[in-house]
């Protein structure tokens, strides 16, 4: 079992090259005050670090952003990683990469490309990412089915394209992909900020998640299907990052390693940093790393629950938003007392189901702005 | 599925050892099997031209054990159902 002292290796590596995207999805889970976090590794940087943590035992590496293809020298990061022996997997908007590119990642050894969509329509989806990308996603798809890479398509779904949910699957399938993730929007960063403005109403998800169970079946074996249902419908927590510095290694843009990608808002860390710090040290000896591990930071009703090895308690960042400390129990539990809070509050969005708020995009302009709103 | 079937490995699919884990696994996009040392034996002995019939009979002969070719059959019947092979045909 797990305790603070005592962990595993870091099994996934999820890289994030880069806080720069030429996309602006309202729903990005990238931090509200990116704009001040601009700052990039260097090559050598990250390939230390890669180094470092493979040694350890990291064996999947996710390179992710922002939009990792911004970065000119990914190509130079997958070889080092394909060589190193990690599965590489690269999530991208598309945006960026062309055939020659995908080819020279082939090359490099690259393993999988999971490209994402904001929608099946080309109007919603240029609407939603602020670009007129949606032709140039489906010939990167094709590109990526003719030369050979699994294919994973990941679809965020809200409250502007949840109905479209067989539309989306039909796409999926006139495309190969070998799976689909339909990943209702979890509410971090622009996410968070935008939530009113995305969360479906019951009703909706309800039904998007009758419609994917039905594809599920009728394509098994042809076109995987995962469906992440949005939790907060749900009477249990996920188990966020299969428990806090247990399997899961995040590098953010600036070298900031974290136990998850948004848990930059979590008061009182000390985010230890790649340029100041061993991989090795941040994830056995850093006091961020052991903070919520194992079980023995648990509260009541999570301290004495049967159920805690099965979900860890939930999120940490989401008990912090929800909660005001994030060490309580994840109120997506209804063990939780402040559960009824979290209801109360979906139905009162759900209500609404007015856009009072407009969406805002994720730009480091909107980013600056908010900053020294809370400055 | 018979024991006549040719498979080969899922391209989707990769085969590695992992030293840190002790255990060979199979891993794909975003995700890892971490594999018993039985399974990972058969695997290994998949390479798109013997049978599962003839990589039954070779294990067991390998390990001296005749009980050791119905197991092999069944794992061909899970990992085929698993998606982590193809049939060549």
């Amino acid at each position: 079992m797990q305790t603070p002292e005592r962990a595993g290796p870091p099994l996934w590596l999820l890289a994030e090259l880069t806080y720069s995207c030429p996309l602006q999805c309202p729903y990005c889970s990238n931090p509200l005050d990116m704009a001040d976090h601009k700052t990039e590794l260097t090559t050598e940087e990250w390939i230390k670090v890669l180094r470092d943590a493979r040694k350890m035992g990291a064996t999947q590496l996710g390179f992710s952003g922002g939009e990792p293809l911004v970065r000119k020298d990914l190509e130079i990061l997958i070889a080092e990683a394909r060589s190193l022996g990690y599965y590489t997997n690269l999530i991208t908007s598309g945006v960026g990469m062309d055939e020659a590119r995908v080819k020279a990642f082939r090359e490099a050894g690259l393993d999988h490309i999971q490209v994402s969509f904001q929608a099946s329509s080309e109007e919603l989806n240029n609407f939603l990412c602020g670009s007129d990308s949606f032709q140039h996603k489906l010939e990167m798809a094709r590109q990526v089915k003719a030369q050979g890479y699994p294919m994973v398509l990941n679809f965020v779904l809200h409250r502007h394209n949840i109905d479209d949910v067989a539309a989306i699957l039909e796409l999926s399938k006139a495309l190969e992909a070998d799976y689909v993730e339909l990943a209702t929007t979890q509410y971090y960063g622009w996410a968070k900020h935008n939530q009113n403005n995305l969360m479906p109403t019951r009703e909706q998800v309800k039904s998007a998640e009758a419609i994917a169970h039905q594809y599920q079946k009728d394509l098994e074996g042809q076109m995987r299907i995962l469906y992440v249902v949005p939790d907060y419908f749900e009477d249990r927590p996920k188990p966020c990052m299969n428990g806090w510095g247990s399997i899961f290694l995040t590098i953010a843009p600036d070298g900031t390693a974290l136990p998850c990608h948004s848990a930059r808002i979590i008061p009182g860390l000390e985010l230890p940093n790649v340029k100041q710090q061993s991989v090795d040290w941040i994830w056995h000896e850093s006091p961020d790393f052991k903070k919520f591990r194992g079980f023995e930071w648990m509260k009541e009703p999570c301290r004495s629950c049967d159920e805690k090895e099965k979900d860890f308690g939930g999120c940490r960042c989401q008990a912090l938003m929800l909660t005001g400390d994030a060490s309580n129990t994840d109120p997506v539990c209804d063990k939780s007392p402040q559960h009824d809070a979290l209801l109360a509050q979906v139905a009162e969005i759900e209500a609404q189901q007015v856009t009072e708020q407009p969406l805002v995009f994720r730009n480091m302009r909107e980013s600056k702005k908010l900053s020294r709103q809370t400055n | 599925m018979s024991t006549e079937t040719v498979y080969q490995l899922n391209p989707l699919f990769r085969l590695q050892w992992e030293e840190a884990q002790q255990c060979y696994v199979l891993l794909y996009p975003e995700g890892m099997v971490q594999l018993g040392a039985s399974s990972a034996e058969i695997l290994k002995c998949i390479d798109g031209e013997k049978s599962v019939q003839m990589i039954a009979d070779d294990l067991s002969a390998k390990f001296d054990d005749d009980s050791v070719a119905g197991d092999v059959i069944e794992f061909f019947d899970v990992a085929a159902k698993q998606g982590w092979l193809n049939a060549n045909t």
